[in-house]
Order: C-alpha cells, then sequence, then structure tokens
C-alpha cells in the first residue's frame, strides 16, 4: 500500500511517498509524476522518508521518465532515504542515473544547480 | 527454522508475501538492509512467477518455503506448477537499454541475481522449484 501525498512549495511540486511501492502500487507513483508534468510542473522533488519499500517496478517509474527529463530540461531530485531503501537503488547503480541526495534542503539546493 | 505459505497468484497478495517474510526471519536476520534484501529478491520472484508464468490469476497457487540450512545459510524454495519461468536463462537488458526503449522490466532479474548467492531450478514431483540461497 502506497500514499502519495503532493504539495506545492515555491513553484516545486514535492511529491511525498508514504508506504511500499511494489509490482501492484507502483502505477500510483506513475501517476503521480505523469499528473504533476500534466499540470504543468517542470521542478519535482520526490519525499522518500516514509517510503519503507521499493521494488523493481517502482524503480521503473523512476527510470521511464530520465529520458523524457533530459530532453525537456525538466528537474526531479529525490531526497530522505532510508538506508534500506537506498540500498536497493544502489545495487543496481541507479544511484548514478538519478539525482539523489539526503535532506529536502539538499534536495532545494541541487533543484537550484542542475 | 522452518515456514511455509501458499500465495495467490495476485499482484495484491504481495504485501502479504513481504510480511511473511519479515516475521518468519526476524530472529535470524539482524541486518535491516539484509532483511529488505531477501524480501526484495523474493518479492521479485513472486511478482514475475504471478505475471509471466500464472498471467495474475488469483486461483493458481504459489508455495514458499523459508529453512536454514547448513552453515546456517538461508533456503528458500518457491514451488509452481506454471510454465518454468528460469531466471539463469533470462538475458537481462543493459541499463542505458532500458531507459532508452523506456522498458520498465528487467530490473528485477538483476536485483535477485545480485542479491541471492545461489538459484538454481528442479523439478520435483511434476512441480517447478526454485531455491534460493542466502548466505548470512
Amino acid at each position: 500500500m502506497v500514499h502519495i501525498k503532493r504539495l506545492q512549495e515555491e513553484g516545486t511540486d514535492v511529491l511525498a511517498i508514504v508506504g511500499e511501492i511494489d509490482a501492484s502500487s507502483s502505477i500510483d507513483l506513475d501517476l503521480a509524476i505523469a499528473k504533476s508534468l500534466s499540470e504543468g510542473y517542470t521542478k519535482i522533488l520526490v519525499d522518500c522518508s516514509a517510503l519503507e519499500y521499493i521494488s523493481s517496478a517502482g524503480l521503473g517509474v523512476f527510470m521511464s521518465y530520465i529520458e523524457e527529463f533530459k530532453e525537456k530540461n525538466f528537474k526531479m531530485v529525490i531526497f530522505g532515504m532510508k538506508e534500506k531503501v537506498a540500498n536497493t537503488f544502489n545495487i543496481l547503480g541507479l544511484d548514478v542515473l538519478l539525482t539523489i541526495v539526503p535532506t529536502k534542503q539538499e534536495a532545494k539546493k541541487k533543484l537550484s544547480e542542475i | 527454522m522452518k515456514y511455509k505459505y501458499n500465495i495467490g497468484c495476485s499482484l495484491d497478495n504481495l504485501l502479504g508475501v513481504r510480511d511473511f517474510i519479515r516475521k518468519s526471519l526476524k530472529k535470524h536476520v539482524a541486518s535491516e538492509v539484509t532483511m529488505n534484501e531477501i524480501v526484495l529478491a523474493l518479492d521479485e520472484m513472486c511478482s514475475n512467477l504471478m505475471i509471466h508464468a500464472h498471467h495474475c490469476d488469483p486461483d493458481h497457487l504459489l508455495e514458499l518455503n523459508i529453512a536454514t540450512g547448513p552453515e546456517g545459510n538461508l533456503v528458500f524454495e518457491i514451488t509452481d506448477d506454471g510454465t518454468i519461468f528460469d531466471i539463469n536463462a533470462f538475458d537481462e537488458p543493459t541499463l542505458d537499454n532500458l531507459i532508452s526503449v523506456k522498458r520498465k522490466g528487467g530490473l528485477g532479474i538483476r536485483l535477485v541475481k545480485s542479491i541471492m548467492d545461489n538459484i538454481e531450478y528442479q523439478k520435483r514431483d511434476g512441480k517447478n522449484v526454485c531455491r534460493l540461497t542466502k548466505k548470512i
């Protein structure tokens, strides 16, 4: 089960993922990102501080947006991951392909840099 | 240690599978990271089977067994009677390829192979048994 809360801060859409993302719930993450883009947001912060688990289906959602974000110069920064969740990204080397930082403060800073 | 869980092939049941694994291994796996890796690998295996071998038919069953092997290794067996889905024979796409074709699959098998120390398949009483071993 996953809940995705959206909150807008200074023109940035902040998506807070609460719970677990698996093959059954990854669609919710996909829809949340798609909705944000359809509303015109070009800067997205993904708050993972309450994300307890992610499987390949969820990782695949993040991966599927990499090209589109690059082409359109949209920005996405992921922050707040627990060690066990960060480890899942690291096993596949996705920490290199995605922009991941420890805190929200660093995520905001990163958004202005990239 | 020996635990057994029967799972109907619906993706909605994956949460229950993860809870079962976490509860079963609570006293055997101290590290939160290792626990999550094991849960992840088995979740990936079960969801692969549900999708590719059983077309998410909730009336089809998977059986998950957890036991302690020699030298304290953890041994997981997933038994089913669908089409055999041998991940050792699956050629994983590269990460670059996954991004360019926007495919949302192929990552799970890579995870399982990274996490588990051994993965083997055998036929037992006409059923497929996938045996995964994790050294602790």
